[in-house]
């Protein structure tokens, strides 16, 4: 790990500390809003740890607090944490073997996907991923406790516009592959679907759905026939 | 919240459930070699994802839309990134925006 620490460009280090410091804040809401919606004290602590996976927490906490069935809850949690698989499919180089697997498995958000995925190569690609990732899960889960055990602290983080510097965040992390033609027609058309169906159906499945995208998607230099 | 029983299994069910669907990847990933045209439309796979994930989170909250200010802040954060601006200037710009938005009156 040490070596992954001399490989991080320090632009690159700030940068991912800014979006962890971000995640943090939001962890300090998902608390006090657990807690204020009546859920005991380890219910966001123990989901934080072991779920660790935003969006799908705040889902759960929200059906669970509004009455209900925990098991909805963990059918909507699943769905929106299916985006994952494609995940795992694209930086299982940056990933490793063995308890590298587990751990690194483990701590696979969004964010440092994005981030893994804007570097050229290999080993900059596994330290910002490893970093981001470790931050993350350290900052978040710091965040929840905090915001647990204070209550209403921040219960609204919309006042301070993190509902937009999130997507702003993750747009800012993928405009460079969008430079590449087809990559940008099949995001396009991808992000198209997702939102047309976003009215209909259920949370997760729209932005899954996306893949459709990649019908339209042609890459430029194909030698070999398909 | 009147069974923590019932919750625990819950969460124990989407913590295990969500970590084999993160570990899916890697895991398939090590049993198959892939020609470099899978491995880039892999890569373009999560791209597609993560731009609809923006579109969605950027434009929708729940099943309806996310009112002005937050489509507005992503956008001037994402011209901003475009405009290769710094990393923390965008992120700034986009909450400030939505924020100050919603502190004149703007939904």
């Amino acid at each position: 790990m040490r070596s992954t620490w001399r490989t991080l460009d320090p632009g690159l280090a700030r940068d991912i500390a800014l979006v962890c410091l971000a995640d943090g804040v939001v962890g300090l809401s998902y608390g006090a809003i657990s807690v204020g919606g009546g859920l005991d004290l380890w219910v966001p602590i123990a989901m934080s740890l072991l779920v660790f996976a935003g969006a799908s927490q705040f889902l759960f906490v929200g059906i669970v607090a509004a009455g209900g069935s925990p098991i909805a809850a963990t059918v909507a949690g699943l769905l929106v944490n299916s985006r994952h698989v494609a995940f795992g499919l694209a930086v299982s180089d940056v990933i490793g073997h063995g308890w590298r697997r587990a751990l690194g498995s483990h701590v696979m958000t969004d964010e440092n996907v994005a981030f893994a995925l804007g570097q050229d190569e290999l080993r900059h690609r596994r330290a910002a991923y490893w970093v981001c990732g470790i931050g993350i899960f350290v900052c978040w889960n710091a965040g929840v406790v905090v915001g647990a055990l204070a209550g209403s602290v921040i219960t609204d983080t919309d006042a301070f516009g993190l509902d937009a510097a999130f997507p702003a965040v993750l747009l800012a992390l993928v405009l460079p592959s969008l430079k590449d033609k087809a990559t940008r027609t099949a995001a396009l058309a991808g992000s198209v679907v997702a939102l047309a169906v976003t009215p209909f159906l259920p949370a997760g499945l729209p932005v899954l759905l996306a893949l459709v995208g990649l019908l339209f998607y042609r890459p430029a230099r194909t030698l070999e026939p398909a | 919240m009147d069974n923590p029983a019932l919750v625990l299994a819950a969460i124990l069910v989407l913590a295990a459930g969500t970590f084999a669907l993160r570990v899916a990847g890697p895991l398939m990933r090590s049993r198959f070699e892939l020609s470099d045209r899978v491995q880039q439309l892999l890569s373009t796979a999560a791209v597609v994802l993560l731009a609809a994930l923006v579109a969605t989170a950027a434009l929708t909250a729940g099943h309806t839309h996310a009112g002005i200010a937050r489509p507005v802040g992503v956008l001037v954060g994402g011209v901003l990134a475009w405009r290769r601006a710094p990393f923390v200037l965008v992120v700034v710009a986009a909450a400030a925006t939505a924020a100050g938005l919603r502190l004149l009156g703007v939904p």
